[in-house]
């Protein structure tokens, strides 16, 4: 599609506006978009993106308010001032301790997953894996039925119920 | 193993051979992991890194991963030397000009690297040539297990393998196909791929030199999602989507560059080879993109079978048995990989300005490519 404005380069971005209940719509090239002021978001380094989403959270002192103390790790010590600086964690429990402080951050920089899929330890309880393994179906399941690939899918579903049964959990 | 003793070649990932390897050059699997019962690097004293290091070293320097292993200590390199392992994708600028303990084991062939003490406890690394993602998870996945059985990773039942970034957790897999471009550039339509990308969530980066704008028409593309995609997932979307789509692409501008503007195509080979033949001082930037020209005419004829005069040219050139060295893929990555430069350096055995590279840059080249005149 051609852009609206300069009629010569590709239409990339598409605008829908609605006033007074009169929907609208234009499409503009990147160019143009700037030229009008439309801000184009573009890639936002990582770390810049995980300083920014944890500037936009509560500071420490509303945090340190509503906790009753400035957290920090046990384990480590870290406090949410020094991933604010380095955007990284001091140890593995820093997961734990700051669970709810996280959890935004890591869906926004993880595309809004939450949960792993994928590789276990092989060290790990049996019962331990085969919840993890029921999710990877379940996500392996998601896609397949997604893409339409129905038989994908039902050999999919035969192993979550393979599983299930293998662990005499139904809810598992 | 003595850095000069691979210095003056390329690493096997980089040969030219391979799967669809005219486009993609080489493909990349990284695992990043923590171990248990320790804090996450950045936090860790000289002692607690000193103990993961000897921890690490104790258990992967006896594996058996198809290949001799050596150990390099990092924190005691030279400047140039941490320059050129950097050149060769063999540790990350952010482990070479950290501080405190650490090291990298290689692989003598180059295909693997253990990073020990990066921004995580353990980032291993396994390269192939051409489009091989699934041969080299299947291999890093081995080598990961074989670890696996002697040391207690961080891992969370909820969140997966615990990483010092959020970025990297869950799988702490990084995917990455390397690619040459060049004929997406050419027809301007670069930009919708780079634009393309980003809606894929995918990172880019240029293959050679970090943060420079001109990469000579190579890019690395990798995930950037790592928690809730299993491995064998994001490699499979890598494999049966991303790869295909790109060569379709780059194929494509290819095609129509021969069929539209096979005179741009031609004078842009022509003026590389002349200047590539010619030039008393080249830069390593100049360097890359104009040998990007001559792969791209050498990868046209064989794989399209492209006639233009100046593929032509290069054609007769990679055919005459008289040269000692005829002009091939595999000798035009040579030039970009030894012209770079800590390996300028580290060959001829001394720290040079930026100018008395540009020299020595531009001789090598002249040496190589003149033979067949």
């Amino acid at each position: 599609m051609q852009c609206q404005i300069c009629k010569k380069n590709e239409a990339t971005i598409h605008l829908t506006e609605i006033i007074d209940g009169v929907r609208s719509e234009t499409h503009i090239c990147q160019d143009c978009a700037q030229h009008q002021g439309i801000v184009v978001k573009s890639q936002m380094p990582i770390n810049e993106l995980l300083t920014n989403l944890l500037a936009s959270q509560p500071d420490d002192e509303e945090i340190a308010g509503t906790l009753g103390i400035a957290k920090s790790c046990p384990d480590c010590g870290f406090t949410l001032d020094h991933f604010r600086k380095e955007a990284m964690l001091g140890c593995p429990n820093d997961y734990e301790v700051f669970e709810e402080e996280l959890k935004p951050l890591i869906e926004k920089a993880q595309d809004y997953n939450s949960t792993h899929c994928g590789k276990v330890p092989s060290k790990m309880p049996v019962t331990k894996k085969q919840k993890i393994e029921f999710t990877n179906l379940q996500k392996e399941l998601e896609i397949a039925v997604q893409k339409e690939d129905y038989e994908q899918a039902a050999i999919l579903r035969d192993k979550i119920n393979v599983l299930k049964e293998n662990s005499n959990k139904p809810d598992l | 193993m003595k850095l000069t003793d691979i210095s003056n070649d390329i690493n096997e990932w980089f040969d030219g051979s391979g799967p669809l390897s005219d486009i993609v050059i080489s493909s990349r699997v990284r695992l990043a992991r923590n171990l248990a019962g320790h804090k996450f690097f950045s936090k860790c004293s000289a002692d607690e890194k000193q103990e993961i290091l000897e921890k690490l070293k104790g258990v992967i320097l006896p594996l058996d991963i198809g290949d001799e292993i050596a150990y390099i200590n990092i924190d005691q390199t030279d400047e140039l030397k941490k320059n050129f392992l950097i050149e060769r994708h063999l540790i990350s600028r952010n482990h070479a000009f950290s501080t405190g303990p650490r090291g990298v084991i290689i692989a003598h062939r180059e295909f693997f690297t253990a990073m020990i003490n990066e921004e995580d406890h353990l980032r291993l690394q396994v390269l192939k040539a051409g489009s091989q993602l699934e041969e080299c998870f299947d291999l890093i996945n081995k080598i990961d297990d074989m670890i696996e059985n002697k040391v207690d990773y961080a891992f969370s039942e909820k969140y997966g393998y615990l990483t010092a970034c959020p970025t990297n957790l869950g799988t702490g897999i990084r995917v990455s196909v390397m690619l040459h471009l060049p004929a997406l550039k050419m027809t301007g339509h670069i930009e919708q791929f780079l634009k393309a990308t980003k809606t894929m969530k995918l990172a880019v980066r240029g293959l050679f030199g970090e943060g420079t704008q001109a990469i000579g028409d190579f890019y690395q593309l990798s995930n950037q999602v790592t928690l809730g995609i299993s491995e064998k997932g994001i490699i499979a979307k890598f494999k049966n989507e991303i790869i295909p789509e790109i060569v379709e692409y780059e194929e494509a501008a290819r095609k129509q560059l021969l069929s539209k503007n096979a005179d741009l195509l031609d004078d842009k080979i022509s003026r590389a080879m002349a200047l590539l033949k010619n030039a008393k001082l080249i830069s390593s930037q100049e360097a890359l993109l104009l040998l990007s020209h001559i792969r791209l005419g050498l990868n046209m004829h064989n794989k399209l079978g492209a006639s233009t005069p100046a593929i032509n040219e290069l054609y007769r050139n990679s055919r005459n048995q008289e040269f000692e060295n005829p002009i091939s893929v595999k000798m035009i990555n040579r030039l970009f990989m030894l012209t770079l430069p800590a390996h300028l350096q580290l060959n001829c055995g001394k720290v040079l300005d930026p100018a008395h590279r540009d020299i020595l840059r531009a001789e090598i080249i002249r040496k190589a490519l003149n033979q067949q005149s």
